[in-house]
């Protein structure tokens, strides 16, 4: 099986802020004598593959380090040490409608956002009345996006994502999209995804959901992976380890 | 990575901050217009009426030709600086390649110095010396100042993300480039020991050759092109190498 996202032993830090950044702080830093303000490790030495057309599910409490591990796959975040590869074209849903204004209107938002998840512009301009008809907004798309309720804003967001058509395909927490029968909607485009061949990697709190479309999954806590295996067995250590944290 | 198409995107921000810009403003694009031409009139009173030491009719238009590529340059490098803070949300989620925002942001400022261009040289055509062969220089002589300002603000916008003093450090200067370019005097007033220092001034070098251009209808010394040339380029090429350094720990600090 090819590979299409590997991550050798990469460990991840951010620095630790405490209080004000005045000039007296970085002129200490930068000569050196007031030592390091110390960092905080939100991964550590993290080695994982995800294979072509395999779904991976990582669960773990908040703080974990999922979405900086998701973060280090699409490419948004520069592991501190360690490697993370990519083989294929990514398509990252960290975030619906990063980047969306609420003074355009929503076919405005829709191209600006396809150009930023790299699309052409033809590729854009054949795929906009697909777009469009899958998110179901109808007349509102030539209004203001302040003009939308929040569903329908994520609706949107999620029906241009999709249609991306990226290989690899890592989404951060977002299924939880529009009315009932939306969320079916994204369900079955996801689940034709995976079965057309493409890759997953995703974060979810929905045991219901990592079970229904992932095969693997990761456990992940304090930013060290503590099981990587089949996803309901995987689910059951993470589930009876938080349940017995709760009742000590 | 990312394998989108950069003058796809480009184009999109760039149309994004204008339609944000203008959509709710009623007189819109004439704000571009009405800017440069109230500035002009105050400076114009000011120094032809109360400090009457000035030199001739051209003084309007001696004026405009340093406020326009002056305000230029200020919102240019002001907004560029700011771009990595603006689109935090996106650079924080979205693969896109970070030196779009920078430039992108500089670049929408072009419209608006493209409309006070034009009211540049409609005043010249009306009011003053007309059209002379040498006009074919001033293409040559905005785009190097552009090119200067998108390197400062690849600079300065990464510096920004660690360093969030750095914008106020950019609106001071812009201040004091005002009073250090030559705009509402003219090069003669300068000393002779400071005008090799003023050369080294882009945005000083741009006014001079303007007016060179546009008032005295001479072209542009090959001294202080040359310069305009090395001075711009080596900015973006220092911006380009200062950015990517840093940018891998955008995600850290934003």
């Amino acid at each position: 099986m090819t590979t299409v996202i590997e991550f050798d032993r990469v460990s991840k830090s951010f620095p630790r802020v405490t209080g004000q950044q005045l000039l007296r702080t970085h002129i200490v830093r930068w000569f050196g004598s007031g030592g390091r303000q110390g960092e905080f490790f939100a991964l550590k030495n993290v080695s994982f593959r995800l294979h072509e057309g395999e779904s991976l599910a990582v669960v773990g409490r908040n703080g974990a380090g999922k979405s900086t591990l998701l973060g280090l796959a699409a490419g948004v975040a520069t592991p501190k040490t360690g490697r993370v590869t990519r083989r294929g074209r990514v398509g990252a849903l960290l975030e619906l409608g990063s980047g969306f204004h609420p003074d355009l209107t929503g076919i405005e938002n829709l191209v600006l956002n396809a150009a930023l998840l790299g699309l052409s512009r033809k590729q854009t301009m054949e795929r906009l009345d697909r777009v469009i008809e899958y998110s179901g907004v109808g007349e509102f798309i030539n209004e203001p996006l302040r003009t939308y309720s929040s569903g329908m804003m994520m609706r949107l967001a999620f029906s241009i994502a999709i249609q991306s058509d990226p290989e690899i395909l890592i989404i951060d927490e977002i299924l939880g999209v529009g009315d009932a029968g939306f969320q079916e909607k994204c369900r079955q485009t996801l689940d034709s995804l995976i079965r057309s061949g493409k890759s997953l990697l995703f974060v979810s709190h929905s045991a219901p959901q990592v079970r229904g479309m992932c095969k693997r999954a990761i456990w992940l806590d304090h930013g060290a992976i503590m099981v990587d295996g089949n996803a309901s067995e995987v689910l059951e250590a993470y589930e009876g380890r938080a349940v017995l944290k709760q009742s000590s | 990575m990312w394998n989108g198409e950069y003058t796809f995107v480009l184009r999109n921000l760039i149309e994004k901050d204008f339609k944000v810009r203008y959509r709710n403003m009623s007189l819109g694009i004439f704000w571009s217009l009405l800017n440069p031409l109230i500035m002009m009139a105050v400076l114009t009173f000011v120094f032809t009426q109360i400090f009457s030491n000035s030199s001739g009719a051209n003084y309007p238009i001696s004026v405009l030709c340093a406020l326009v590529p002056l305000s230029f340059f200020q919102i240019a490098w002001a907004t560029g600086t700011n771009s990595l803070q603006d689109n935090a949300a996106l650079i924080k989620k979205v693969p896109v390649p970070r030196q779009i925002f920078p430039i992108a942001s500089v670049l929408s400022n072009c419209l608006h110095l493209v409309i006070q261009i034009a009211l540049l040289l409609g005043s010249v055509l009306v009011f003053g010396r007309g059209l002379n062969i040498y006009w074919l220089w001033l293409p040559v002589i905005w785009g190097l100042e552009i090119v200067f300002v998108l390197g400062l603000s690849l600079v300065f916008s990464a510096l920004n993300v660690y360093v969030r003093d750095i914008r106020y450090v950019v609106e001071a200067s812009n201040t004091v480039l005002f009073w250090l370019v030559p705009v509402f005097y003219s090069f003669s007033l300068i000393p002779l020991r400071y005008r090799e220092v003023y050369q080294f001034n882009p945005v000083a070098a741009v006014v001079l050759m303007l007016r060179n251009i546009l008032l005295e209808g001479r072209p542009p010394l090959a001294h202080t092109l040359t310069l305009l040339v090395l001075v711009s380029f080596s900015m973006l090429g220092m911006g380009w190498i200062v950015f990517g350094r840093l940018a891998r720990g955008f995600y850290e600090h934003l």
